[in-house]
Formats: structure tokens, C-alpha cells, sequence
């Protein structure tokens, strides 16, 4: 006899990564409420972003990466939408039909050649530079999460010496909106 | 501005609006502008608790005996923090509460002032929302929304915390329109999918089905049990119901399989596992009902019929899930099966009548069944003696937690809903005294008992007390073992019967404490006389502690073990009665 009160999860299944989008009343409190549904339920945050979208309406837009089997992420999209001041739920996909960013600052102190060198990497990413000297450079890169990653990376041998990025962002393509 | 009110004068006038007639409460520093105003408010009686567990519980009690809300007040931090329990139990078993908390004045939160807490953070994942109040013109609002949450929807507790200053300052009394577009509290039901249709197509075809009715079901209201009756008997199914379900469905219906889950009855656990057809009514797949999910049911289609969308599967995938409230989709099926076939029980009846058959044998094994003793008195026989005992008059019955529990809940047969108030979600050790105080106040002049362990009814003992100032004549009839029974239980089972800690080696003269409490004390230790204390508990029209001293180390069965399949039940000691030793069977 197994020696619990409880029984033992035997079940290995898969994980999927979703975007999960929340609109709630900008109010005290709101952000406690769901980041505690997700401590408290054993659920994963990857990232999460917030800020005020509607002044008039007072609306705050929450964007959650979240990972975990397919029923722990409808789980999170109904408990989600119990909380009172929750307007509307929506799970993007991860596909052609969603736009993801990220945006970073990256801070790269190093000797003129190795920035010169750093500052070539970036090249291909989309990116503005921030504030400047030959010993230095902030760069502020906006991209998806992986090749922020990757930046982050190569940046790391040439004098990275502060990053700071926001979670990711989402927004469906087209002209539609999410109801 | 003539119209302007206090913050504690918006309460009241809140409460009497939703006709709150009782609140259960305990005084403190940064409530008495709300306790003040008491005086001007006859028609609100306030019972003063000896702990805020109490209170809490026994708005539940009241809440779950009545349909109506339970209003608790309390004072800031400890007394906040006392109440979470009840909140969390109200929580899990889906009982509506309005909790008022008193906090420190605004311009002190946040500076760890005398008897501050961070009332709303502590209790935000134990109700269904909170308010801190920091505008007394919003507390009306915020009031009428708090009472709107706690019932309506998925019902649970609620929160609002008052800050003294707000409860001094006068402010605008907002009367809200109403105008409830919030799909989180939404309990009428908008079929989907044909819905309705399948699930009438898959009663139709299903040889082998069974009714797995919950506390959702007592929650949607009378109406919802009546209609109940009605489906199962035009159906002619069997029925099985969890512990909060018990009293939507008749105890001794031939119908009723009894209670099914850990402790349920045999029948009703293979009924279960070898349907062909579920249908769950209010009810939540509680890891307590399923045993190993894995092999839970696994031959059946399976139809689960809720209000909260995020009890559809969460622990088990169904085939169909019906949104909305118990009363409105009954009505639904119920109207559809009789339209389609009008005479379907008859039309059924050979269809289902190999599973009938098939129960009646599972039946033989009466699994409810044990030794009984001339010696001590067996704590099931003390169930059985109080039910007959009690069954001619409207009786309700609370619980604490433990063996006794279910004991109750397997030998004491329900016949309406409302009756029958126990913790399932927490287990609650403490809650059946105060739980019984609140349904005394909600029913005036009826039975009230609470089925108590000697452990349990000692962590809220102290409502003794309450019970005398108020006359109120409940009656806690302990199952007194000396063990916390199910924590001796589970060690026997699985820890090679160390018993630690399970014992308690001191406990008090419950009759004595009985008299110094000044209500009365009875005692029975041989079945002989089990019965004239009984009747002798039930002609005190005063509270009465009775001390039921019951066999110590009499088990409760039939039993699921854990990580085991609903036809993987033990019987107990009857099955193994070759491997019971001299000293046991001494005492059976």
C-alpha cells in the first residue's frame, strides 16, 4: 500500500507554452490577486507584464507567459476568469497569427574595439542606441524573447554588463481584436 | 447634506437592506464605531462568540441550515486572523459569507500599528474577493457588490475590511442599480451545444447509469432537490451522493445507493467504477470521491452538470459539461426527457434491469455492516441509536472531523436538504459546536446535534459558553475513543501502528465541564443504557454535552484505500476475521 493519505501522480504529459492576456480593473491589489491564483495553484509564470491601456476606463492589460500540461492552462484561463476584477481572459497562440515582443536595455562596457565589435552584432536586430562614449554603449533592442537571448549571449564576451527586459508582449494580427 | 451617514451607520443600513436578521461577531479596538452603533438597530441581533473560529463558523452553520448569507463581524488583526479558517472552510465548501473586518485607521496601515494586519492580503486566496475600504462614499457599493459575490454564482465567503476612520466618517449612501453583467456570477444557464439534447440521448442509450449528485445541488436551492427527485424517479437511475450532498436525495430511498467516496458504501463505489453513464449534479471530483484517477471509472461516458466553469475538468476530462445552476439545467433535462419519451422509466426499465440486479448483489455484502457488542458501545451503533432516536422529528446534524464524522454521515439517513452541515473541503476539526450555534439561530425551536469526536470539539469548546448565554439547546453527543480515531486510523493502516500522538492521555470530565459551563452533562458507557441517556439528552431543553464513550479502537469502513480504485475497497474486519487476534476479538 502506497504510504500516503493522498494518492501519487503517475501521469507524465506534455508542456505547452502559452500567452495568456488578461484586461482587469486597474486597482489595488489586482496584480496580488493573480500572481497569488498562480502561487497558490502551483501554476508557472515565465514572464509577466502589466500597465494601464485604458485611462477612462481604467483598464489594466496583463500579459502572461505561462507553461504547463493542457489542463493546467485551461485550468488557469477559468480560474483566472473567476476573479472579480478580471473583464476578459485570452489565450494567443504561439503562431503566425500572434505578434510577440520583448524589449530590452542592454549596457555594454568594454575597450573601443571589443565595443566597435559589439555594436556590429547588433546590427541585425532592430535597435536604437540609447546613450554612448567609445567605452561604452546602452542599447535598447526590441525583438522576440529568443533572439534576445541570443544578444544577450554573444553580448555577454564583449562587456555586458547590465540587462534589463520587460516580459513579453502579444497582439493578434490583422484587423480584428479579442472580444 | 443632510443624508450623509457614518461608515458604521452604511453597514447597517447594508445588512438591513439584505435583511440580515443575526451576525456573529466578537468586539476590538478597531470595530466599536460599528459595535456603537448596534444599539440603534434592533432588528439585528448580535451573538457574541468566545473566539472568531466561531463566529465564522457559526455563520456557516446558519448560512447552510437557512440558503441565507452568514454575516460575521470582527475586530483587526487577530480577530481577522482567527476568522481565516472559517473563511477557508467556507471557501472549499462553497458557503456564502459576508465577513466585516475592523482595521486600523488609513493614515496607520502600513506602520505596524497595534493589532494591524494586512487583512486583505492574508485572506485573498481564501475568499472570493476582498475589499479594503479606503473612501467611505465607495463602502456602500463596495457592501452590495461583497454581499452579490458571496451568493450568487459558485457561492463562498467574502471580505471587507474597514479602517476605523472610515467607520467614523460620514459619506453618500448609494443604493446600486442593478445591473449584473458579470459572468463570474451568473447562475442562470445558457445551453450550449445541445447540451440539453445529448445528455438526454446518452440517459436514453445507457444500460449501466448512475447519479453522482454534490452540495451543488443543496446550494442551487429546494427547488433543485425537488427536481432531483423528480429526474431520478422518471428515470428510475440509481443515485449516489457525496458528503455534502447528503439530504438533496431521501437516506432510505431504495434508489439511493448511500454515499460514495473513501468511506462510501460499497454498491455505490462499484456503481461507480462499472457505469456506463455518469452523471455528476454539483459535484467537484474531489480527491476524496475519486481514489486513483487513473482508474477511476474507466468504462464510462461522463456528464458533469456545474456553475463554475473551472470545476469542469480540472481532476477528471468528461464527455459533456453542462454550465450553469443545478435548479435551471434540471428543469431543462427533466422537461426533454418527458417530452421525448414520455413514459421512459417503463419503456427503460428491462434496459437497466441486469444492473439493478448487478447492485442488489454488491448490496448483499452490506457494507455498512459491523460487529456490534454487548460490552462497549460500538460507535456505529451510537450513530444508529441517535438516528432512530431522532428520525420523527426535523433534525439537523453538524460534524467536527475524524471517524466520527463519518460515521454520521454513513449511519444517520437524510431525508431534506439543509439538514446535514459538516466540513468536507478543509476538515475542520472545531467546526460542529459553533456550526450547531448557528443553525439553532437559524431554526429556533428545532433539534440541533452535533456528531462530535472528544478531540475535535475541544478546539472550539469554548462555544459552550455562547450556547448558555443565548439558550441555545444544542446537543453535542461526542463519540468519545480517546484517539483523534482517523489519524489512529490512517497509522494503523500505514505506519505499522505507531500511534503517535494520537492519544489523548489527559482529557477533561465532560460532564463536569458540562456543569461548569452551567448547561448538563450525560454520560453512557454500556450499550444497555445508550438509549434512556438518549431520550433522557433529548427531554433537556437546555444545551447538553453528552459523553458517548465508544469502543477506543473500532475502525471506519468500508475504506478506499489511497492510491486504490473504487472496486479495490476494504471491508474491514469482517473480511479478516481469521487474521484477528485473541485480544481483538475479545472486544468485538
Amino acid at each position: 500500500m502506497v504510504k500516503s493519505a493522498y494518492s501519487f501522480s503517475t501521469k507524465k504529459e506534455k508542456i505547452e507554452s502559452h500567452i495568456i492576456v488578461v484586461w482587469v480593473d486597474n486597482e489595488s491589489g489586482v496584480l496580488a490577486r493573480v500572481v497569488g491564483l498562480f502561487s497558490g495553484r502551483g501554476y508557472n509564470i515565465d514572464s509577466l507584464t502589466v500597465a494601464e491601456v485604458d485611462k477612462k476606463k481604467n483598464i489594466s492589460r496583463i500579459t502572461i507567459a505561462t507553461s504547463g500540461t493542457s489542463q493546467v492552462i485551461q485550468q488557469i484561463k477559468l480560474q483566472l476568469g473567476k476573479l472579480v476584477p478580471i473583464h476578459k481572459v485570452a489565450d494567443f497562440p504561439k503562431n503566425k497569427k500572434t505578434l510577440l515582443r520583448e524589449m530590452a536595455l542592454l549596457k555594454v562596457v568594454s575597450s573601443k574595439e571589443k565595443v566597435e565589435k559589439a555594436k556590429k552584432l547588433c546590427q541585425k536586430y532592430n535597435y536604437t542606441i540609447l546613450d554612448k562614449t567609445e567605452k561604452y554603449f546602452i542599447l535598447e533592442v526590441s525583438a522576440l524573447k529568443k533572439e534576445i537571448d541570443e544578444l544577450v549571449k554573444k553580448l555577454q564576451p564583449l562587456g555586458l554588463v547590465s540587462t534589463s527586459r520587460t516580459g513579453v508582449v502579444a497582439m493578434t494580427k490583422g484587423s480584428e481584436i479579442y472580444k | 447634506m443632510s443624508n450623509l451617514l457614518t461608515g458604521a451607520e452604511i453597514v447597517f443600513k447594508v445588512l438591513e437592506e439584505h435583511k440580515v436578521r443575526h451576525i456573529f461577531g466578537y468586539p476590538g479596538g478597531a470595530v466599536l464605531p460599528i459595535y456603537d452603533e448596534l444599539k440603534n438597530h434592533k432588528k439585528i441581533k448580535h451573538i457574541l462568540v468566545r473566539h472568531e473560529q466561531g463566529a465564522g463558523h457559526a455563520a456557516e452553520g446558519y448560512a447552510r441550515s437557512s440558503g441565507k448569507p452568514g454575516v460575521l463581524l470582527v475586530t483587526s488583526g487577530p480577530g481577522a486572523t482567527n476568522a481565516v479558517t472559517a473563511l477557508t472552510d467556507a471557501y472549499m465548501d462553497s458557503i456564502p459569507l459576508v465577513c466585516i473586518t475592523g482595521q486600523v485607521p488609513t493614515h496607520l496601515i502600513g506602520t505596524d500599528a497595534f493589532q494591524e494586519c494586512d487583512t486583505t492580503g492574508i485572506t485573498r486566496p481564501c475568499t472570493k474577493h476582498n475589499w479594503l475600504v479606503k473612501d467611505v462614499n465607495k463602502l456602500s457599493s463596495i457592501l452590495y457588490k461583497a454581499f452579490e459575490v458571496a451568493t450568487t454564482g459558485r457561492p463562498g465567503p467574502v471580505l471587507v475590511d474597514i479602517p476605523k476612520d472610515i467607520q467614523f466618517k460620514k459619506g453618500k449612501y448609494i443604493k446600486p442599480k442593478e445591473n449584473n453583467n458579470n459572468i463570474n456570477l451568473n447562475v442562470k444557464f445558457d445551453e450550449q451545444n445541445n447540451s440539453i439534447e445529448k445528455t438526454v440521448e446518452l440517459i436514453k442509450k445507457s444500460s449501466k447509469p448512475v447519479f453522482y449528485t454534490g452540495g451543488g445541488v443543496i446550494n442551487s436551492g429546494p427547488q433543485a432537490t425537488e427536481l432531483l427527485r423528480e429526474l431520478v424517479s422518471i428515470t428510475g437511475f440509481p443515485i449516489t451522493s457525496t458528503l455534502q450532498g447528503l439530504g438533496a436525495f431521501p437516506g432510505e430511498d431504495n434508489q439511493f445507493l448511500g454515499m460514495l467516496g473513501m468511506h462510501g458504501t460499497y454498491e455505490a463505489n462499484n456503481a461507480m467504477h462499472d457505469c456506463d453513464l455518469m452523471i455528476n449534479i454539483g459535484a467537484r471530483f474531489d480527491d476524496r470521491i475519486t481514489g486513483k484517477l487513473d482508474e477511476f471509472s474507466p468504462k464510462s461516458k461522463k456528464i458533469h452538470i456545474d456553475i463554475d466553469p473551472s470545476s469542469i475538468n480540472k481532476n477528471v476530462n468528461v464527455d459533456l459539461a453542462i454550465v450553469g445552476g443545478v435548479k435551471f439545467v434540471l428543469k431543462k433535462i427533466i422537461s426533454s426527457i418527458k417530452k421525448k419519451y414520455p413514459n421512459f422509466i417503463d419503456s427503460n426499465k428491462s434496459r437497466i434491469s441486469s444492473w439493478w440486479n448487478q447492485i442488489a448483489t454488491w448490496r448483499k455484502k452490506n457494507s455498512l455492516g459491523y460487529l456490534n457488542s454487548k460490552e462497549v458501545i460500538k460507535p456505529q451503533y451510537a450513530v444508529q441509536r441517535l438516528y432512530e432516536l431522532t428520525k420523527a422529528q426535523d433534525t439537523f446534524i453538524t460534524t467536527e472531523v475524524g471517524q466520527h464524522q463519518m460515521w454520521a454521515a454513513q449511519h444517520y439517513k437524510f431525508n431534506k436538504p439543509n439538514r446535514w452541515m459538516t466540513s468536507g473541503g478543509l476538515g475542520t476539526m472545531g467546526y460542529g459546536l459553533p456550526a450547531a450555534i448557528g443553525v439553532q439561530i437559524a431554526n429556533p425551536g428545532k433539534l440541533v446535534i452535533d456528531i462530535a469526536g472528544e478531540a475535535s470539539v475541544l478546539m472550539t469548546m469554548q462555544e459552550m459558553s455562547t450556547a448558555v448565554q443565548y439558550n441555545l439547546p444544542i446537543k453535542i453527543f461526542i463519540i468519545n475513543n480517546q484517539y483523534m480515531g482517523m489519524v489512529r486510523q490512517w497509522q494503523e493502516l500505514l505506519h505499522e501502528k505507531n500511534y503517535s500522538e494520537s492519544y489523548t492521555a489527559a482529557l477533561p470530565d465532560f460532564v463536569k465541564l458540562a456543569e461548569a459551563y452551567g448547561c448538563v452533562g450525560l454520560r453512557a458507557k454500556k450499550p444497555e443504557e445508550l438509549d434512556q441517556k438518549i431520550a433522557e439528552m433529548l427531554s433537556i431543553n437546555k444545551p447538553v454535552i453528552f459523553d458517548c464513550v465508544v469502543d477506543k479502537i473500532e475502525n471506519c469502513y468500508p475504506m478506499i484505500p489511497s492510491g486504490k480504485a473504487h472496486n479495490q475497497m476494504l471491508l474491514g474486519k469482517r473480511d479478516e476475521e481469521k487474521e484477528i487476534s485473541e485480544e481483538g476479538k475479545v472486544l468485538v
